[in-house]
């Protein structure tokens, strides 16, 4: 293992977040928070209690996901397109660094940085909501696996991606519409059951409600099939990202 | 002598049907200053970009220091710095910092006095807290410089490394390949200036159309290809070549005012001394004389235009 590389690559990712730390650290506290107020205190308190809970703090899960998704998304994926973009990945490419060790640093970077991002909107909540964890070590694992399967579909976005206006456009397009789809403001329970039946296509769903789950203990789908979907996707994820290093796809011609 | 680089049967097409190259063998020699020569689009920096893993070759072998640089590339790859061709660097990054990524990167521990040593040699120590933005392009194309030593590589590619670059860098960078080699480092540069190779070069290697159609000792290729030209300035203009001269091939020029002579560099006969005692007997006075050697640059155009016409090359 080429440990200096990994710690490099990883602290680079790191500078880079810490200098745009207004736009990727404040900018989403502000936007749950607003989240909060607006469907936690505003209307929440004209909606029923779901599954047993205020609908303020069915909510926090779900919105915690709908950052954790979309941040672990754009964050790696910006991390390996810039430089594709502006031409200064031929260093990592020339360098004795393995594939394992270029998704290790890239990805926990950009893992990490979510991660961080959800234990502030996590923390924020608090002042809100009254909240209460069933299960911590579920919710830490749901929050560990879903950061890196998540960076690891970035990652894997930001080689396919050869202009700006494509990353941006597939987390536009198909992210975002997947996790409000997904359950992160309600409970599939509430819908009809052709739109309940549609909904389990949407892989956002099982990781929104094993998270939710970890919280609360009460879950849409059974929670073993959540934790093993979100293992399939880890599983996808890598299989593709490993196709696309070995091959030099969009990397090397 | 040892080959620190050996390349054989290269070939390149790119998705597009762009054959690249087309069978290259070549072996660098350990500690050498190599110069790859070649118009645009000759392949050279495709060359350069196999060896060092940012293209993947179409058929072929390369090894660097005896390893293979697909099957063994953490060997190959940590003896190799690239200076590319472009001023590609991180904007938002320090001189310092950027520096010290490529060393980690390329797998070294930090040493700080290394890198400060670095930095000087190449004068950007002053630099060293400047984002990479704010630099002139001279000084990104030394930080790419440092970048690519930072990890104290054994060989050294540099592509294109005087391409738009002021008088003053050039003699610095001239200067510092010599220092490099003295050290033991073996360099492999492309250009297209010949210029850079006759100064710089130890060995040349002419590449046109994805072939190497030469490789060469510069002395031996100067001493081969590179005629010399006698030219006196004559006291009286001649109208004719006397007929005791015939035998030298003489031609007059500026109308009878220059007597011009060719020769072989490398003639071993005293031709030119036998010239100029017959001039004299000829009664043939001359107020100056000059010589001149056939440049590398008139070498490499000849060789270049024979391959042009015709030619499998030819699309």
């Amino acid at each position: 293992m080429n440990w200096h590389a990994v710690r490099a690559i990883y602290l680079f990712e790191m500078a880079r977040t810490r200098r745009t730390l207004l736009q990727s650290v404040l900018a989403p506290v502000i936007t749950t928070s607003l989240y909060f107020v607006v469907f936690g205190s505003a209307i929440g308190a004209r909606i029923p209690e779901v599954g047993g809970v205020s609908y303020g703090a069915f909510l926090v899960p779900g919105l915690i996901m709908l950052n954790l998704l979309t941040q672990s998304v754009s964050n790696a994926s910006f991390g390996i397109f810039f430089p594709k973009f502006s031409r200064t990945i031929y260093e990592l490419l020339s360098a004795p660094v393995s594939h394992f060790e270029i998704v290790l640093s890239y990805v926990g970077a950009a893992a990490t940085k979510s991660i961080l991002l959800s234990v502030i909107i996590l923390a924020t909540a608090t002042f809100f909501v009254p909240l209460r964890i069933e299960h911590p070590l579920w919710m830490i694992g749901f929050l560990l696996l879903t950061a890196v399967s998540f960076s690891l579909l970035g990652f894997i976005l930001g080689i396919w991606a050869d202009n700006f206006e494509k990353l941006q456009l597939v987390p536009l397009l198909i992210i975002t519409p997947l996790t409000f789809l997904g359950g992160s403001f309600y409970s599939i329970d509430m819908l009809p059951p052709l739109w309940r039946t549609l909904t389990l296509f949407n892989p956002v769903v099982y990781l929104v409600s094993g998270f939710r789950w970890s919280f609360y203990g009460h879950a849409d789908v059974a929670v073993g099939i959540s934790l093993g979907m979100s293992m399939l996707f880890l599983a996808v994820f890598v299989a593709i990202a490993t196709w696309m290093l070995r091959t030099g796809y969009r990397l090397k011609p | 002598m040892h080959s620190v680089i050996s390349i054989s049967g290269l070939s390149k097409t790119y998705a597009s049907g762009f054959n690249a190259l087309k069978g290259v063998d070549l072996d660098i020699r350990q500690g050498e200053i190599f110069a790859l020569l070649g118009p645009n689009g000759a392949g050279k920096t495709t060359l350069i970009s196999i060896v060092c893993g940012l293209v993947n070759p179409s058929a072929g072998r390369v090894t660097v220091g005896g390893c293979d640089i697909v099957r063994d590339y953490r060997s190959a790859r940590a003896m190799i710095g690239l200076v590319p061709q472009e001023l590609t660097t991180d904007a938002f990054e320090t001189v310092w910092n950027t520096v010290s990524f490529s060393r980690g990167l390329f797998g070294k521990p930090p040493n700080p006095a290394y890198l400060e040593r670095l930095l000087q040699d190449l004068s950007l120590w002053n630099k060293k807290d400047n984002k990479l933005l704010t630099l002139s392009g001279g000084m990104k194309r030394r930080v790419l410089i440092a970048k690519a030593l930072s990890h104290e590589p054994q060989i050294l590619f540099l592509d294109e490394p005087t391409a738009g670059v002021d008088v003053e860098l050039r003699r610095d960078m001239w200067q510092l390949v010599r220092r490099l080699r003295d050290k033991g480092v073996t360099v492999i540069l492309t250009t297209h200036y010949i210029e850079e190779a006759e100064e710089m070069a130890d060995r040349i290697g002419v590449i046109t159309r994805g072939e190497l159609i030469l490789v060469e000792d510069k002395a031996t290729l100067m001493r081969k290809l590179g005629g010399k030209q006698l030219t006196l300035q004559l006291a009286a203009p001649l109208a004719q070549i006397p007929p005791a001269l015939s035998n030298y091939g003489l031609v007059l020029a500026k109308g009878g005012r220059e007597l011009v002579y060719r020769y072989e560099a490398e003639g071993e006969d005293n031709a030119l001394v036998d010239l100029l005692r017959e001039l004299a007997a000829a009664g043939i006075a001359f107020a100056d004389l000059h010589t001149t050697q056939r440049s590398l640059e008139d070498i490499f155009v000849s060789l270049v235009s024979e391959r042009e016409p015709g030619g499998e090359g030819a699309r």
